[in-house]
């Protein structure tokens, strides 16, 4: 439900097949493009993509981070066999990437195999969003890190009210050969970032080859909240998870909870040997128990972050209650340390309470073993409608299962058992 | 005359755009609460239909328009400024920019989630330029204390009353998250002496206005002396408030936490539940953001656990300046729970008016007699055993159900020259349709068409119960001059039996543990037979023993027996049976475009006096 991230292939696709009628056809883009997956047949793949064979190729990581030619990451100008054993020298290897907000490790699992371009000139080019205005950014200095060279920028506004139609780039650009076939491209991509509902658009370079603009570097996130909208001008598109660890399989069975239903789930595991585990009802609450867990400076003892909201099925919120707990019971603290499971949450709107507390209840009587062996103490704090009752059924469900559970309802502070928890934590 | 600073008063008029029913409800509901003079909702807007809707104005029923087009409503009520947009996130876009177009309309408030943020961005562009207010997308909206609910807000009514929205306080609020904002109205509640104004701009990366609009709203506002905001990781509005302190635009205390500080042990760039809940840079963060504001002087606390606290110890410190003298106390009138909600909380009861022992619809998969219909279906049940659950409400044995399929095989058609069937053929020339054609078909069923099995079931079982011989049946029913149903027929004799009476009776003695009534008919057969070959068990009498013998397997009662036979169960699958043939002759005369039917004259004997008799 946001601005997210696609691959360079599918930027480049959507691209090639927008450029003719949006330029009234003065423009074409190679639409020559190969993805490479782990279920890619490497020896097949020229079967699919005849001018693999004719062509010098660039081959290069396409899972939605940049940098590739600093972390070495890029192959220009080789053949085919040469591009094969790149490929398969690299696929499902784990790989440390040293981008503009720190390392990230991940696995390596797409590559983007396109012609290798020889050029003249290298060009800069983006295009942006904020609230009023779009804004095209163009240096004829590209290919570098353009924040080195950010004086040579050129930045173009354009209200979000005016017409993509009738914009005009061409009195704004620096001087650059051929310099109107630059402008009529920028117009005609600018059509393309509003039609197609971009959210972001970079070529760094867009290279420049005997009056020909090629875009090489291209990243680009769309809005996905369009897709109604777009799905003809998209095609089929997928949207990637950003590049880093690989989820776990509990945090795979609940996105595909999450897929199942019109309600949200959502479970991220931070630290699986962490004391403090949260199982927080809406996404602004679930946001704020967790800040509340680091502020307090717990931030080590954090096992997790995760939400449920929208009214999920008592069956969905048995489930997710315990994937949580199979993994907060996996192992007691090695010192013997209790640990801490706050099951919190605002005043609902409308939500009944004592009914969405059911299948949490039935998730924590099964566990009851595992619980008492792990020293888990419980904390709850929910208000809304029927609260009363859910508070009621959880405090007889401590008691009858042996594990030590405080219930707190509206008139305690929202995290108020986040520091009552922390504080018996600390002693 | 309200300030530009107000956008919502005692008087506000709204309309409501979509299906909106509970919403509309609620925001009456409040109003009731607050003691308006008048409902806030001038009309649904429901391009589906117009006409009206009753709701409830406290205990009493009041009727709200529904008018199809915005258009027409504005120019029906011009005084509503306020438009609740429910349209889905396809169609919002569209709603509100008809709306501002509109110029009695001031404020529009989009609920929808997950408008393309280039549709959003353009309508806060075109808000901007008309002078007019957006409060969303993806908001519950907001609540002005004591004067107007934009629809779902703050909850239920028990968390109205809880933070006392039903009269204005003192403290101007607002928050990104619409999810949180009974629980920030809670703690407003808590620590102050109530709420002025409280409004969710939305979670998305565009709002269509900020919270610096709003705060500035409530700097203006002489009414408001506290304000309270809760912003969120992602965008940089947070940074035009603490502008907007340092250069004294706004001056009135300030209490206001940005959330996602957790952000920074989070692996990669997490999405939380909010689409503009995102920090791409550094100066997005929370921490970032909290510091800034901390800077300029707003009154940051060190994290949400002192929110509250913060709150209260500014509110009190504005008290004991002089500053806000706390508002007093009302009592609100008592608003009656919906039934429903009475009835979930075990608060009240009611007879029912209606009971059903044979199925239920409610839950997943409808029942029949508790029996799931997938299991009907996949445990092959078929008519007999659906049958068998609804009419016996029984988990019949097969060979029953099979049995209750040779029945209806054999009763579904019996030509087109009896009466049933006949009129069937009449009506369907006449060129009645498919219903009234068969009706009149089953309509001729009763004593003498189809009720023969009736009949037989009835001599058949009075002679079985009171211990007659065979013999004595036969003598007595010839006394009493009554012809035995179910015995005798046109063609068939001892000699020349009916395939269909041999089968039925071949399949019954096979099959059923007993059969007391047949045994006796064929007894009062060999009576009957000995006088003439014909008067033989005929295939109504066949069926009508065979069935009582069936409700006996079944373990029915005699009592019961007798309850179904009064109550029409013979005739119930003859009408069953019978159906099937009567829309078989009325789809064949539809086929063959049959003309209307017209008795011939030489077949109508014509005896009518020369004239009537003259009573005198």
């Amino acid at each position: 439900m946001a601005q997210k991230g696609i691959r360079e292939y599918d930027a480049k696709r959507m691209l090639a097949g927008a450029i003719g009628e949006a330029s009234g056809n003065q423009f074409a883009f190679d639409d020559r493009l190969a993805l490479v997956t782990p279920d890619t047949n490497l020896t097949t793949l020229e079967k699919e993509h005849p001018w693999l064979l004719k062509e010098k190729l660039v081959v290069k990581p396409d899972q939605l981070f940049g940098k590739r030619g600093k972390n070495r990451l890029l192959l220009l100008d080789a053949d085919l066999k040469a591009a094969k054993a790149w490929i398969a020298e690299r696929m499902g290897k784990e790989v440390t990437i040293e981008g503009a907000s720190g390392k990230t490790t991940g696995v390596l699992t797409h590559f983007l195999v396109e012609p290798f371009a020889p050029h003249d000139a290298e060009y800069y080019l983006a295009f942006t969003s904020s609230r009023e205005v779009d804004t095209i950014h163009f240096s004829p200095k590209g290919g570098v890190d353009i924040e080195s060279v950010w004086d040579t920028v050129v930045s173009i506004q354009i209200p979000v009210l005016a017409d993509p139609a009738k914009v005009e780039v061409l009195s704004r650009l620096p001087n650059i050969p051929e310099k109107e076939v630059v402008a009529a491209l920028v117009q005609a991509l600018y059509r393309i970032y509003v039609d197609h509902h971009f959210a972001y658009l970079e070529f760094n370079p867009i290279a420049f080859s005997q009056g020909k603009l090629i875009p090489l570097d291209t990243v680009a996130k769309l809005d996905d909240t369009a897709s109604f909208q777009c799905a003809a001008q998209w095609g089929p598109i997928e949207f990637p998870r950003p590049f880093g660890r690989p989820m776990t399989k509990e945090e795979t069975y609940v996105e595909s909870l999450d897929a199942k239903t019109g309600a949200s789930l959502k479970l991220t595991l931070l630290n699986p040997d962490g004391r403090v585990w949260l199982l927080v009802a809406g996404g602004g609450a679930s946001v704020i128990y967790a800040d509340t867990v680091v502020d307090l400076g717990f931030a080590d003892e954090l096992a997790n972050y995760g939400e449920y909201s929208g009214d999920p099925s008592t069956e969905l919120t048995y489930e997710y209650t315990k994937t949580l707990l199979n993994l907060m019971t996996r192992k007691p603290d090695p010192k013997g340390r209790p640990k801490y499971l706050l099951i919190g949450g605002g005043i609902a709107n409308f939500t009944d309470v004592a009914k969405t507390f059911t299948g949490i209840i039935q998730a924590l009587a099964e566990s009851k073993d595992k619980l008492q062996k792990n020293h888990v103490k419980i904390y709850v704090r929910r208000g809304g409608p029927n609260y009363k009752e859910g508070l009621e059924n959880m405090r007889r469900l401590g008691e009858r299962i042996g594990v030590p559970l405080e219930v707190y309802g509206p008139e305690t502070h929202m995290t108020r058992i986040v520091s009552l928890a922390l504080e018996e934590a600390r002693r | 005359m309200k300030g530009d600073y107000e956008l919502f008063t005692a008087e506000t008029k709204a309309f409501i755009y979509g299906e909106q029913l509970r919403a509309a409800q609620r925001m009456l509901d409040f109003d009731y609460l607050c003691r308006r003079a008048e409902p806030s909702v001038a009309a649904l807007i429901t391009p589906e239909r117009g006409g009206f809707e009753k709701l409830f104005w406290g205990t009493k029923e009041i009727r709200i328009p529904r008018i199809t087009s915005l258009a027409e409503a504005a120019a029906r009520f011009p005084a509503a400024d306020v438009l609740v947009n429910f349209a889905s996130q396809r169609s919002a876009y569209d709603v509100t920019v008809e709306a501002l177009a509109i110029p009695t309309l001031r404020t529009i408030a989009v609920i929808a989630e997950g408008i393309p943020e280039r549709q959003s961005r353009r309508m806060a562009a075109l808000a901007k330029a008309k002078g007019k207010w957006i409060i969303g997308p993806a908001t519950v909206g907001g609540v002005k204390a004591g004067c107007f609910k934009i629809g779902n807000a703050a909850g239920t009514m028990e968390n109205i009353r809880e933070a006392k929205l039903y009269r204005p306080g003192s403290v101007g609020f607002v928050s990104v998250s619409g999810g949180l904002s009974n629980e920030a109205y809670n703690i407003v509640a808590r620590a102050t002496d109530g709420l002025n104004e409280g409004i969710a701009i939305g979670g998305d990366a565009y709002p269509g206005s900020t919270l610096l609009d709003h705060l500035l709203r409530f700097e203006k506002n002489p009414a408001i002396k506290l304000l309270v905001s809760l912003g969120e990781v992602g965008g940089t509005k947070e940074y035009e408030i603490a502008e907007a302190v340092k250069a004294g635009k706004i001056t009135k205390p300030l209490v206001m936490w940005a959330s996602g500080t957790c952000a920074k042990v989070l692996p990669g760039q997490v999405q939380f539940g909010h689409a503009g809940a995102k920090a791409n840079t550094a100066a997005e963060t929370a921490d970032a953001k909290n510091a800034a504001l901390r800077e300029a002087g707003v009154i940051v606390p060190g994290s949400f656990d002192d929110y509250g606290l913060k709150i209260k110890e500014t509110y009190e410190r504005l008290v004991k300046e002089g500053v806000i003298v706390p508002a007093a106390d009302v009592t609100p009138p008592n608003i009656p729970l919906d039934y429903a909600q009475a009835r979930a909380e075990g608060l009240v009861r009611k007879p029912t008016n209606f009971i059903s022992t044979i199925c239920d619809e409610r839950g997943d998969v409808h029942n029949y007699c508790g029996v799931p219909i997938d299991k009907v279906i996949a445990e092959k049940y078929g008519i007999g055993g659906v049958i068998g659950l609804l009419w016996f409400k029984k988990d019949i044995p097969p060979y029953a159900r099979g049995f209750i399929d040779i029945v209806l095989q054999i009763i579904a058609d019996h030509g087109p020259a009896v009466s049933g069937a006949h009129n069937t053929i009449v009506a369907a020339r006449a060129g009645k349709d498919l219903i009234s054609s068969l009706v009149s078909g089953i309509l001729t069923i009763g004593p003498r068409f189809g009720g023969a099995v009736n009949g037989a079931a009835e001599h058949f079982l009075y002679g079985l119960r009171n211990g007659l011989t065979p013999r004595q049946f036969v003598d007595e029913m010839k006394k009493r001059n009554v012809r035995i149903q179910g015995i005798g027929h046109r063609l068939h004799s001892l000699e020349n039996p009916d395939a269909r009476v041999e089968l039925m009776k071949a399949f019954a003695q096979k099959h059923f543990r007993g059969t007391p009534l047949l045994d006796y008919a064929l007894a009062v057969e060999r009576v009957t037979t000995q006088k003439k070959g014909n008067l033989i068990l005929n295939v109504d009498g066949c069926i009508g023993v065979l069935l009582v013998d069936l409700l006996t397997e079944l373990r029915f009662t005699d009592d019961e027996i007798d309850e179904m036979i009064r109550a029409g169960l013979f005739n119930a699958f003859f009408v069953l049976g019978r159906s099937i043939g009567l829309i078989g002759h009325y789809f064949d005369q539809v086929r063959l475009e049959q003309d209307l039917y017209r008795h011939p004259l030489d077949d109508i004997l014509y005896d009518v006096p020369k004239s009537p008799e003259n009573p005198g």
